[in-house]
């Protein structure tokens, strides 16, 4: 094996016993499952009504769920916590030299960070799908749920799901990454990011793909219903009116987007200095 | 290619602060320390050696190798900063262990190299326990395991005594002094100048970002011309040889010991000084031994920097 592949497999080992073990990462584990409150609740008190209508409410309960929840703030507010540490947190607890003096490139460095930051997020953020659509679906009985994934389109939407935390997890986890790397405070980009991104549906048609969010959306496999009255609401802010963009080109635009932020954070990372009194 | 670490004119701002400007060195393998007053430069001065600093201006290579190549620069370094950081929750072992893997070594390889580092910092006991449980003592001591892990030739140390009790220091001292006696680079910063005496085999002084002085500790003193060399005579008539020695033109200043068993004189010329002493000594005089007194870091220090403020 390289020299490189040992030292990024080396990284991925020391962060990823800091992400999913630590303390102060609990209340990522708490926003990622979240959302099985409702669904539980749903499970216990929904018992008696599996029609077979109630499927399709379910399946607009979870988008429902899953969009304006889950993308947006657990997602969102766990990749800031988990990526963001990656770096500005080893320099609040005084141990990122550790790396810097150890016989590894930055861009190496960079992505062994990235891939420990991503191999955790995505282990939490799309374990909670799964969870999540085992527990809104499996009510419905075992004959329902199979004959929903299988032929019906339960599969392909968990699918497309999955890609979409995947996806959201990798473009916010390289964006909050790279602020981790440049700003001494990174919240602030990143509450700049969520007010963007929360904009989104009251901006110009042409600014809206400006976003992480309008892709993710585009790859959601159930689009969802304008809430009567909405038009004019506070609703706008979170609703989409232009067309999706077809699934190959938001996933191939996301990762893009992705790998040019990351390159930055490489660039970015060649050039830090250890200078824990300043930070 | 070159053994030394180079600094070649290299300087550094804060923005508008100085760290330290216009730095020419050459250290030669052994053990050199950096002494210097708060805010002189010497960590300053580590960092860019470490490359945890990028020079404003020059250049630092350690070998011939600049930090611009950190798979082969910091394969022959090692920094113990002055930073009490670790990784959260961590093992004394599992933290020298984490980080040696990333130098690319075998399982079998790290694992034997880590034990080995841990041994020589005398924590073998402590190892398996987590570092935030230890005392400084024990922190300063797991940091110079992580240094020297990878076995350096050249060992950056900021401040590495702080903290350490009596027998640590010595067990430190003697273990930094096999280093160099390994024909390793040993650069350490301190500021408890007899420590500095034990320790080192030359000096980098420094002062507002300057070196003011650099070398072995008696030829720098020899330069300073400006201040006569102080000399201890230890003799059975102390009281005679002084007023043999007032109206001696060699002689700037004579005055009794504080115990009264010998006479400190300070003169302009060590060399006709000592001829003078031999003439006096045929008088009846029995002279026990004839020393510098000033010749040590800490007279040096005082001489170049003053003595406002500590050392640190």
């Amino acid at each position: 094996m390289t020299l490189w592949r040992r030292q990024i497999l080396a990284i991925i080992r020391i962060d990823l016993a800091k992400t999913f073990l630590a303390k102060r990462g609990l209340w990522i584990y708490l926003l990622a499952l979240a959302p099985l409150l409702p669904l539980v609740g749903h499970w216990l008190f929904g018992r008696g009504n599996m029609a077979n209508d109630q499927l399709g409410d379910d399946v607009q309960a979870f988008a429902v769920i899953f969009q304006f929840f889950y993308l947006r703030i657990a997602i969102f507010f766990g990749c800031v916590g988990i990526f963001m540490n990656l770096f500005r947190g080893e320099m609040l607890d005084k141990s990122l030299h550790y790396y810097l003096l150890a016989p590894i490139r930055r861009e190496v460095l960079v992505a062994g960070k990235f891939l420990s930051g991503i191999s955790a997020a995505l282990v939490i953020f799309c374990g909670s799908v799964i969870l999540q659509w085992f527990g809104i679906f499996l009510h419905h009985g075992t004959q329902l749920f199979g004959s929903f994934m299988n032929p019906g389109p339960g599969l392909s939407h968990l699918m497309s799901y999955l890609l979409a935390a995947a996806l959201a997890c990798i473009g916010y986890g390289s964006l909050f990454l790279w602020a981790g790397l440049r700003y001494k405070n990174p919240l602030i980009p990143a509450a700049i990011l969520l007010v963007w991104e929360s904009l989104n549906g009251v901006l110009p048609a042409v600014l809206k793909k400006i976003s992480i969010i309008y892709w993710l959306k585009s790859i959601c496999p159930v689009s969802l219903p304008t809430p009567p009255g909405a038009k004019g609401s506070v609703w706008n802010l979170l609703i989409f009116d232009i067309d999706p963009a077809p699934v190959a080109v938001a996933s191939i635009n996301l990762l893009l987007l992705a790998a040019f932020v990351l390159i930055a954070a490489a660039l970015r990372a060649r050039t830090l200095e250890i200078s824990y009194a300043a930070d | 290619m070159s053994s030394d670490i180079v600094f070649d004119n290299i300087s550094k701002f804060y923005g508008e602060i100085l760290g330290v400007n216009k730095v020419n060195l050459t250290i030669p393998p052994g053990i050199t320390s950096l002494v210097g007053p708060n805010g002189s430069g010497k960590t300053t001065l580590m960092n860019l050696a470490a490359g945890l600093l990028r020079p404003t201006r020059g250049s630092v290579e350690i070998c011939g190798i600049s930090p611009g190549d950190p798979e082969r620069y910091f394969r022959i370094t090692g920094y113990a900063t002055q930073y009490d950081g670790f990784p959260k929750g961590l093992t004394g072992y599992q933290f020298v262990h984490a980080y040696l893997r990333l130098f690319g070594f075998s399982p079998s390889d790290t694992e034997r190299l880590a034990w080995d580092a841990i041994d020589r910092a005398g924590l073998r006991e402590a190892a398996p326990r987590k570092i935030a449980g230890y005392s400084k003592g024990m922190r300063q001591r797991i940091k110079l395991a992580q240094a020297i892990a990878h076995k350096p030739k050249v060992l950056i140390l900021d401040e590495p005594l702080n903290g350490l009790d009596p027998l640590a220091r010595a067990e430190t001292i003697a273990l930094f002094r096999q280093l160099g006696q390994e024909g390793s680079h040993v650069l350490i910063s301190s500021h408890i100048l007899h420590e500095v005496d034990l320790i080192s085999d030359q000096v980098v002084m420094m002062s507002q970002g300057y070196v003011v002085a650099e070398g072995q500790i008696r030829g720098v003193r020899d330069e300073i011309s400006d201040q006569p060399m102080q000399i201890l005579i230890r003799c059975d008539k102390p009281e005679y040889l002084a007023s043999q020695l007032f109206d001696k033109e060699q002689v700037v200043e004579a005055k009794l010991h504080a115990d009264r068993q010998g006479l400190l004189v300070r003169t302009r010329s060590a060399e006709s000084f000592y001829k003078l002493l031999n003439h006096i000594a045929l008088d009846g005089v029995s002279i026990e031994s004839v020393a510098p007194a000033d010749d040590d870091a800490q007279s040096v220090y005082e001489y170049l920097i003053g003595n406002t403020g500590d050392t640190k």
